[in-house]
């Protein structure tokens, strides 16, 4: 470990700095550094002149960054390391056509030619609309039937597909592939003007986009040495909450329509407009577009929103009790959540689930204290009391986090001031040849944004992490020997974002 | 000329009840919930539209809405509405009636399965599967009734000289019957807790799952004849709790009107303070209304009522 330079959360690096590292002894440190319960942050190919470069962000309590050099190909880490490497390696070979050797299960991961103009590792042809070039996992057996549902769906839900092999109603195994939404964001946000990286940022995945904005806007502020006052940090982590806490109900009422429970689904529904709306007093906008901007926040939040908040608060803290003591003590309801779509602690941790889907299996890890940014170091934390990694433990954590949040946007309130000056979209000059890793607990679990610059100051890699990369293969095992009858309920107790993941 | 009016009524009035069950259930839910007419609206839009057919079904397809619709019909045909004879009776019309409704069941199934979605052969399984044991269910009542009242004919279990109802001297049997033919009516008419039928979930659905792929007139077929098996079955239930025997004409029209409508709240009320179950839980629940009623049929037996 001696090798890794440690790091801090939104803090610039210089490129320099970075160990560069022989690659043999760096797939070493890498095996060894998750072999003692460290977990990948981040692990990403880039192009520096004609070579490629592999850059990796680990973390156990604290966050480490290596890199090193790497020719077309490098053993894959996934065989000799950990799970947790597989799909970062699938991003590596279907980015940069790097090929992970050994890698034991390669596939395309969103369908996309690679960056460099290399010859497609997978044999794909672009030009062609499906991805059809992928033989699917296949059981065989003489009562082995298999279902595929999607990409088009028949709810409201962004495109996906799903492979399952039954035998009978039990799912044997899912087969989840995504990427239908692929907008080439982190291309387009090394070629577009500055001020639209806020924009586009808060578009990666709708229901994060404080989440992912305030990532961001903490990697440009890092790079141009932004300082953001208290009074702006204050309304960030409000905004960041009141996300967490609109996006949890929402949740929790649509878990309780999936199974038929009526009344919490459509109080819930409720709910979680109200919690839009008060984003929309803090910033004009339902699901806080264009409050977070580099430097601090576009809306000051006077004392007339500041009491509209509280005020709401005060009268449906006591709503949300009720209807989540109406759903969580249905005994019929208790019967389908609880030993529902089980992931074991040690799956969890082989395959490094993160957010709520992490700590309802025991993985206590919270971005917001792990590595506090803006007012989060001086807030207390949550514990989880229900950590048996079904969906009712997933339903629990929700409920737990819901509360808490509503905690801390009540002490961020009575903390509050108002901050200096509100700030508007500009262009910032960044450090040359700088780096900047920023990781925040999204309402879904930790986004992670990692920036780079070249020597003229100009964004040479803009990589993204969304939680939801972690998380789709939880989704997957937890479907293992259950029944398919469940996978809706499964699905939604994991939630996880499409867009976030297809980039 | 009664007999047949009292069926055109029934006709014309069951897509009415479930606008019921949906106003509780928004009730419930703090809402407004749709117009009570809202089943007719939809029957009408549904009527309007053209059908689509997949280029890989065969006439099976096209053949089970209109033989679903068909037999769901002929149940209510059979049965004497408020006290009023049925257009059809004899001997031994229950059995052929139960499965002249197997046969609608059959062609709905065949016609899922001739899509070749693996959506629908799911959908079909489980509703063979489930109907199966609710056969079961109905037929240990009949079983009950014929030691009850020694007939296998509706006209005679409701209007003969000993009719079955909860004033005979073993009407405290009838109690199972009633909870049983509860549970039967939300199984084989895909409520909650065995199905649900406002999901849009292919995976968990039962019923809904075998009708994705019919559209228009065909969809509106299945609907309606959906409320007419609701109807019978609720209409059954509600004979059962009406104590003596009917009166016949506009007063007993409205008592039974009433119950039925009463029944119909029930299901909204279930459905509202009750999630669905596990699938693999529906069996032991549909089994448990088989117990019930074969517990009845063993006193009966014992003579002890």
């Amino acid at each position: 470990m001696a090798n890794l330079l440690k790091i801090v959360n939104g803090e610039r690096v210089d490129r320099a700095a970075i160990p560069m590292i022989d690659l043999d002894e760096f797939l070493q440190s890498l095996t060894d550094f998750v072999g003692e319960d460290g977990s990948v942050v981040q692990f990403f190919a880039y192009r520096e002149g004609a070579s490629n470069r592999l850059l990796a962000v680990l973390r156990n309590d604290d966050l480490f960054l290596i890199g090193t050099e790497v020719g077309e190909s490098f053993p894959s880490l996934t065989r000799a390391g950990s799970k947790k490497f597989q799909l970062f390696e699938r991003e590596i070979a279907e980015q940069y056509g790097i090929r992970p050797n050994g890698h034991p299960w390669l596939k395309p991961v969103r369908y996309h030619a690679n960056y460099p103009g290399l010859p497609d590792i997978f044999g794909n042809d672009y030009a062609i609309d499906i991805p059809g070039n992928y033989e699917y996992f296949q059981v065989q057996g003489e009562s082995i039937h298999e279902v595929a549902v999607g990409p088009v769906h028949a709810g409201i839900i962004e495109p996906g597909h799903f492979r399952f092999q039954c035998a009978g109603e039990e799912v044997l195994h899912l087969e989840i592939q995504l990427g239908y939404q692929h907008r080439g964001i982190e291309k387009m946000l090394t070629e577009v003007p500055q001020k639209r990286l806020p924009v586009i940022c808060e578009g990666i995945a709708g229901d994060t986009s404080i989440g992912h904005n305030l990532c961001c806007c903490q990697a440009i502020e890092a790079l141009a040495g932004l300082q953001v006052d208290r009074g702006a940090s204050i309304v960030r982590v409000i905004a960041l909450e009141l996300e967490r806490i609109a996006n949890h109900i929402g949740d929790l009422g649509a878990l309780s329509g999936d199974v038929a429970f009526n009344p919490p689904a459509a109080y819930f529904g409720r709910i979680r407009g109200e919690f839009l709306n008060l984003l929309q007093v803090l910033s004009g906008n339902r699901f806080g577009k264009g409050l977070l901007r580099p430097g601090g926040i576009t809306q000051v939040m006077a004392d007339e929103q500041r009491l509209l908040i509280a005020q709401k608060l005060s009268e449906v803290t006591p709503e949300i009790r009720n209807v989540c003591d109406l759903l969580f003590s249905a005994h019929t309801v208790q019967a389908r959540f609880e030993h529902t779509g089980t992931v074991s602690l040690a799956a969890a941790k082989d395959l490094g689930l993160v957010g709520y889907a992490g700590r309802a299996c025991g993985l206590a890890y919270d971005a917001r204290i792990a590595f506090p940014t803006e007012r989060y170091a001086v807030l207390p934390g949550n514990t989880n009391a229900v950590t048996n990694g079904d969906v009712n433990s997933r339903a629990e954590v929700r409920r737990e986090e819901i509360l808490h949040s509503l905690a801390l946007i009540e002490m961020m309130l009575s903390q509050y001031e108002q901050t200096r000056q509100a700030v508007q979209m500009r262009r910032h000059e960044l450090a040359p040849d700088a780096l900047v890793v920023t990781v925040n607990e999204g309402w879904r679990g930790e986004v992670s944004h990692c920036v780079l610059t070249d020597q003229t100051g100009r964004i040479q890699r803009y990589k993204i992490k969304d939680p939801s990369f972690h998380n789709w293969m939880g989704l997957a095992m937890s479907l293992r020997n259950q029944e398919i009858s469940d996978f809706p309920l499964c699905n939604k107790s994991f939630n996880l974002s499409y867009c976030g993941y297809d980039l | 000329m009664e007999s047949m009016l009292s069926f055109l009524l029934a006709t014309l009035a069951a897509p009415l009840f479930p606008g019921i069950i949906l106003k509780v259930k928004a009730f419930f839910a703090g809402k407004k919930g749709p117009p009570l007419l809202i089943k007719y609206y939809t029957l009408a839009k549904l009527l309007r539209k053209g059908s689509v057919y997949s280029t890989s079904t065969s006439f099976v397809f096209k053949m089970g809405p209109t033989v679903s619709f068909a037999t769901a019909l002929m149940a209510l045909l059979f049965f004497p509405l408020a006290g009023v004879k049925p257009v059809f009776f004899f001997h031994g019309d229950v059995i052929v009636l139960f499965y002249i409704m197997g046969i609608g069941r059959f062609f709905t199934i065949l016609a899922a399965l001739d899509t070749a979605s693996p959506f629908e052969g799911m959908g079909a399984a489980r509703e063979a599967f489930f109907s199966t044991l609710a056969e079961a269910t109905v037929f240990m009542v009949l079983i009950l009734f014929y030691r009850m009242n020694g007939s296998l004919s509706f006209t005679d279990y409701f209007q003969s000289q000993n009719p079955i109802t909860l004033m005979s001297p073993n009407g405290s049997l009838l109690l199972f019957v009633v909870v049983s033919m509860f549970m039967i009516l939300l199984t084989e008419n895909s409520r909650v807790p065995v199905d649900d039928p406002a999901t849009h979930l292919e995976l968990t659905m039962i019923h809904e799952v075998m009708i994705l792929d019919h559209s228009g007139p065909d969809l509106a077929l299945i609907e309606l004849g959906a409320f007419y098996k609701l109807f019978f079955y609720a209409a059954f239930i509600s004979h059962l709790l009406i104590p003596a025997k009917f009166a016949g004409g506009a007063a007993g029209g409205a008592v039974f009107v009433g119950t039925l409508a009463m029944i119909y709240v029930a299901i909204g009320v279930t459905e509202s303070i009750t999630a669905r179950f596990k699938m693999n839980l529906v069996p032991k629940y549909i089994l448990t209304s088989f117990a019930l009623v074969t517990f009845a049929a063993i006193l009966t037996t014992m003579g002890l009522v």
